[in-house]
């Protein structure tokens, strides 16, 4: 098995090789350069890192501008504080003028682990997918996430990049990535899972156990919540009638919710919405919490053979 | 232009004021009155902008961070040729140009979408330190109501603004002393406005007289020191050059009936 490695190092590294590339290329970070990865960046690249201290709101603002004189800047806090605490920035002062500032935001999630509560956030996404016109990312390992940094460079207009704290799992196999298109890494005709972020290796590990069981489940790598791909989610829902999302965020407003969107009024399916159910986090290890909150391998395991089963 | 044809500029946007809010019937006429002399002065003696290519991506940036003015920066950017005066009579209606707030996305000359208070302010800073960063001889302005500076990030902005040391961005305060709920003091008292901002690290200009455009003018020409963000602290009148909205703070956000409206504007084509 492949090293493990955190889907924010991979942003960090793909930040510097970005710079190389487009020097209107600058980041910002809110004091949190070492934990965010944006720290080699602003050591190799000392004129183009902008740290605006512990203000969030500030930091948002400050991007806006600066991409109005022509720059892609790349703002970079905790998840929490970025879509939370500085949610009107990004509405206001970004989305609404549809600047092209890229919100790029690591420890979402439940996966933050040991912070506890206030520091993992379960409704970034949502937040994020009811503004018009954000484009809402959130990548399954660390190759994806370099991949996603650097096609939200190369777009106009604002996106948020959803980031993890703990080191995850890495594909071996390329994987093909364009903003809106999702990932089909297994097909099926018993069910499908969507799954988006970390939860996407263990959806597969889930779905090759059902295999061994005679039971063909589709798994559907939905890196782009939004713009979400529609015609991916609907043939495959209509294909395999049953249908299970799982995300490492709240039941509410997240994938779960998009995929049921897209569904309602074309057709009759089974569905289950897997995801962290309404509640606020705790302090724990990532897998500790993890399983605490169902998110384990064992828990999602068991949560598709109840539902596929 | 010299002093007297700016002034004349000065009036005919306060005409424009009073029409635009009548003719609306919602909006507000009095901070929109008493920035009219750091608005016009800004726009006409000090910024490089072609209203022929709004969007030249070396012009000085103006932003208006106390966006519920856009009264008074919609009259001064159609007086400079922006867009038609037509506009004007269709602020706040249903797919028109001018919105209640300003907003780069409809309107040319228009910079950023401001209006949610604090944070026009901390955009100029990031277009100031972009500019800067660019190497870029670039000016921008920004004005902010006094009321505004109840907001957190108007401090977080000023202290990056200092930190950055973008002596390209200069501050205007629009210190008419009154707010929505009524005189800042009595709501949320703002303290010593210009030590505060002395503290933060700016180069500090105060104006007793913000409505009086030569004190503007000079305070606008008047260099900042090296490496210090500007800022002018001007003592203005909200609702200056309508007699019955002088110094009333009913008249942060309503609209003057016709019979007002008649009468305001009797007093300002005297």
């Amino acid at each position: 098995m492949s090293e493990k490695k955190a889907t924010r190092v991979a942003y960090g590294e793909a930040l510097l090789e970005l710079a190389a590339e487009n020097d209107k290329v600058v980041v910002l970070d809110a004091d949190l350069s070492h934990a965010t990865m944006t720290l080699n960046f602003s050591q190799q690249y000392p004129d183009r890192f902008f740290n605006c201290g512990i203000a969030e709101c500030n930091m948002i603002d400050i991007a806006a501008g600066m991409s109005t004189m022509g720059y892609i800047p790349f703002a970079s806090t905790f998840a929490i504080f970025g879509t939370g605490r500085a949610y009107e920035m990004v509405r206001n002062s970004v989305a609404y003028p549809h600047f092209n500032v890229k919100l790029a935001m690591t420890h979402a999630g439940i996966t933050v682990g040991e912070d506890g509560g206030s520091h993992q956030t379960f409704e970034d996404m949502a937040l994020m997918r009811v503004i018009p016109g954000m484009t809402v990312i959130c990548p399954c390992d660390a190759n994806e996430a370099k991949r996603a940094v650097k096609a939200a460079a190369a777009m106009d207009g604002p996106v948020y990049l959803r980031f993890a704290r703990a080191a995850s799992y890495v594909f071996e196999e390329e994987m093909p990535f364009e903003i809106g298109k999702a990932n089909v890494l297994r097909d099926g005709t018993d069910g499908v899972i969507f799954a988006i972020g970390l939860m996407v290796k263990p959806a597969l590990d889930a779905a090759a156990a059902m295999a061994e069981e005679g039971k063909n489940i589709a798994v559907v790598n939905v890196h782009t919540l939004k713009p979400l791909d529609t015609e991916t989610v609907l043939a495959y829902a209509q294909k395999c009638g049953k249908v299970m999302t799982i995300e490492e965020h709240s039941i509410i407003g997240g994938l779960g919710d998009a995929v049921a969107s897209t569904l309602i009024g074309n057709g009759c399916f089974g569905f289950r919405k897997v995801g962290i159910n309404d509640l606020f986090g705790q302090s724990g290890t990532s897998n500790d919490v993890l399983d605490e909150y169902g998110l384990s391998d064992a828990k999602i395991l068991a949560q598709v053979k109840d539902f596929f089963g | 232009m010299d002093i007297k044809e700016l002034k004349e500029v000065c009036r005919q946007v306060r005409i424009d004021i009073i029409n635009e809010v009548a003719d609306a019937k919602s909006g507000h006429p009095g901070g929109s009155l008493s920035a009219v002399e750091m608005m016009v002065a800004t726009f006409y003696t000090q910024m490089r902008v072609d209203p022929k290519n709004p969007k030249d991506p070396d012009r000085d940036r103006f932003v208006l961070s106390k966006g519920h003015a856009a009264p008074c920066y919609y009259a001064v950017l159609a007086e400079k040729g922006f867009f038609p005066k037509e506009e004007l009579k269709h602020l706040r209606q249903l797919h028109a140009m001018l919105q209640g707030h300003p907003d780069c996305k409809k309107i040319p000359g228009v910079d950023a979408a401001t209006g949610s208070l604090g944070q026009g302010i901390s955009i100029a800073t990031g277009m100031a330190l972009g500019a800067k960063h660019g190497g870029k001889d670039i000016k921008v302005y920004t004005m902010v109501g006094d009321g505004e500076m109840q907001e957190g990030l108007v401090w977080e902005a000023s202290m990056a603004a200092a930190h950055y040391k973008l002596d390209n961005l200069t501050v205007m305060v629009d210190n008419n002393g009154l707010q929505i709920d009524g005189a800042n003091n009595d709501v949320m008292s703002l303290g010593d406005i210009p030590a505060k901002f002395r503290a933060f690290g700016f180069h500090v200009i105060e104006l007793p007289d913000g409505n009086d455009l030569e004190a503007v003018i000079d305070a606008l020409n008047a260099p900042t020191e090296p490496g210090k963000p500007k800022c002018i602290v001007a003592h203005t009148v909200k609702g200056k050059g309508v007699s019955f909205m002088e110094g009333d703070f009913n008249w942060h956000g309503k609209a003057p009936n016709e019979e007002q409206r008649q009468k305001a504007l009797a007093e300002l084509e005297a």
